[in-house]
């Protein structure tokens, strides 16, 4: 592979009282600086979540005219999707400087519903709103409680992935859960449910937040500022809309997008140094550990149970604070690449993994229906280097 | 049982639908059935899932199924419901998962793998929603 991220960046985080665009122009000016870079390099723009015409809006708010675009609109899910597709226009050519953004303003605007936001022409608007599903937590409730019935699996389980998150954000100064204080199992249990087996412990931040990264080709890649990160591998697997189509809850698409990225890359679970994976909720996180390949299905919660998640564990695993404790803008696949990336650079302080050669990023949107994979290196470090 | 307070409106039927709600007006669960293939579907399409082809035929069940899964709901997404209530997945007995309630028992005794058989809940233009109650015929695995 031959492209790789050369700068990275988040926007103000948290409650910001920020227009969309404002944040998108925060994230995207600091990582072409971070990348050493202008404005007028960009060549190629991905976003989501700003508008009907998401990159064709942002493109003319940066004042430019790319030659390559993406509004793929996927979920949390859609960033990693857009790595791929970045590599994929960089590499043919189309473009040479790709810059993927996301900003959202929800927790200042309110804009979240409990219901979602369904188009009534879809099925869904017939065959399942007038049930009174919660979009999404509901659908993700329903995988947790076929989890914990068909492996015999506790709340418990569920509820280390958030204890382990909170640790993490405990070691992170731009967490929304920094200064919160430890979390334990208890709390997580005791906490109001919201749609059982899941409390509102179990589910990520509503925060305003976003980022950037940057890509280009890795030739190019070398001769700029910082340590370039070479995209290794990707791969992708879209599944579901509704909450009826698929069959067997506990093997999600990420088997297959995780399966994609590491047969591209020529690697495996066990060559991943740092994890960042999407926890939506905590069950999110929980299956996707056995999609990943990091333990076999239905051995999740055996694989949790001795703080291998938390700092110090044999897996570091969100080393941000993840969506649960960090930040989570609605969308957070973004977030997760930029976390990845500054793994890899060693650039997290506190949480900063040991001399990471190879780190992964997995994100998961709507619900469970879209999964894309995205494994990344340090330049020098293996073959790709 | 009552009809609803529910503040949502259902959408009305299209021309793959249609054969659907209107079985439901006489209180008749069906799912679409291929000619072709023999492969059972929910919702309708307009193709089947199976093979591809066009053949959209409705066939009734027999309104029996299992809990495939579940989730108590304790905050309500709009005006009208009344919480907690159940949404579940329900497998028919003849393979296709319905998005449902499970009704007439308490919240608390709802589990996985639950024997249940469909109930009806009236929509203000005759037609009905299928919800799904506790089975007493059945035996619970």
């Amino acid at each position: 592979m031959t492209v790789a991220i050369v700068g990275v960046a988040e926007s103000d985080l948290g409650v910001t009282g920020r227009s969309i665009l404002g944040l998108q122009t925060q994230g995207i000016t600091r990582a072409l600086a971070d990348a050493g870079l202008a404005l007028a390099d960009v060549d190629g723009l991905a976003t989501a979540g700003v508008a009907r015409f998401s990159a064709t809006q942002l493109a003319e708010y940066l004042g430019i005219e790319p030659a390559w675009t993406d509004s793929t609109f996927a979920g949390g899910s859609a960033f990693e999707m857009y790595v791929a597709r970045a590599v994929q226009a960089i590499d043919a050519g189309q473009c040479t400087t790709a810059v993927i953004s996301y900003g959202s303003n929800q927790r200042s605007a309110r804009s979240r519903k409990l219901g979602g936001n369904v188009d009534a022409h879809t099925p869904e608007a017939q065959f399942e709103v007038p049930y009174g599903p919660l979009y999404p937590i509901s659908y993700y409730a329903m995988v947790a409680q076929k989890y914990l019935h068909a492996y015999g699996a506790k709340r418990d389980s569920l509820a280390e992935i958030a204890v382990a998150a909170r640790e993490w954000a405990l070691l992170n100064p731009a967490a929304f859960r920094h200064g919160a204080g430890p979390l334990t199992v208890d709390d997580v249990l005791s906490a109001d449910q919201v749609a059982s087996p899941l409390g509102t412990l179990d589910c990520c931040l509503v925060t305003d937040g976003g980022g950037a990264i940057v890509l280009t080709s890795l030739d190019r890649a070398r001769d700029l500022r910082a340590d370039p990160v070479v995209v290794l591998g990707y791969g992708e697997s879209t599944t579901n809309s509704g909450m009826g189509a698929v069959d067997n809850l506990l093997r999600p698409g990420s088997f297959d997008s995780a399966a994609r990225a590491y047969r591209m890359a020529g690697l495996g679970p066990a060559d991943v140094d740092v994890a960042e994976v999407y926890d939506s909720f905590t069950i999110t996180a929980l299956l996707s550990l056995e999609a990943l390949g990091f333990c076999a299905p239905g051995e999740g919660a055996d694989f949790v149970a001795d703080g291998r998640l938390r700092p110090g564990g044999a897996l570091p695993f969100n080393t941000s604070g993840g969506g649960l404790s960090y930040n989570h803008p609605g969308m957070y696949g973004l977030l997760l690449l930029v976390e990845a990336v500054r793994q890899l650079r060693g650039e997290c302080g506190d949480r900063q993994v040991a001399d990471p050669a190879v780190a992964l990023a997995h994100g998961t949107g709507g619900i469970f229906s879209t999964h894309a994979t995205v494994l990344l290196g340090r330049d020098g470090r293996g073959e790709w280097g | 049982m009552m009809e609803s307070t529910d503040t949502y409106e259902v959408p009305p039927p299209d021309e793959v639908t249609g054969p659907w709600w209107d079985a439901t007006r006489e209180r008749r669960l069906v799912v679409q059935r291929c000619a072709d293939c023999g492969h059972r579907q929910h919702y309708p399409r307009a193709l089947c899932t199976g093979c591809g082809k066009l053949s959209g035929e409705f066939a009734e069940v027999t309104g029996r199924g299992r809990v495939d899964t579940f989730s108590v709901v304790h905050r309500a997404p709009r005006g009208g419901l009344e919480v907690p209530y159940v949404l579940a997945r329900v497998r028919l007995a003849e393979g296709p998962v319905l998005v449902t309630n499970i009704v007439g028992c308490p919240p608390g005794d709802v589990v996985c793998d639950l024997p249940v058989v469909v109930d009806w809940r009236p929509l203000p233009d005759g037609r009905a929603l299928p919800v799904f109650r506790p089975d007493p015929s059945a035996r619970s695995v």
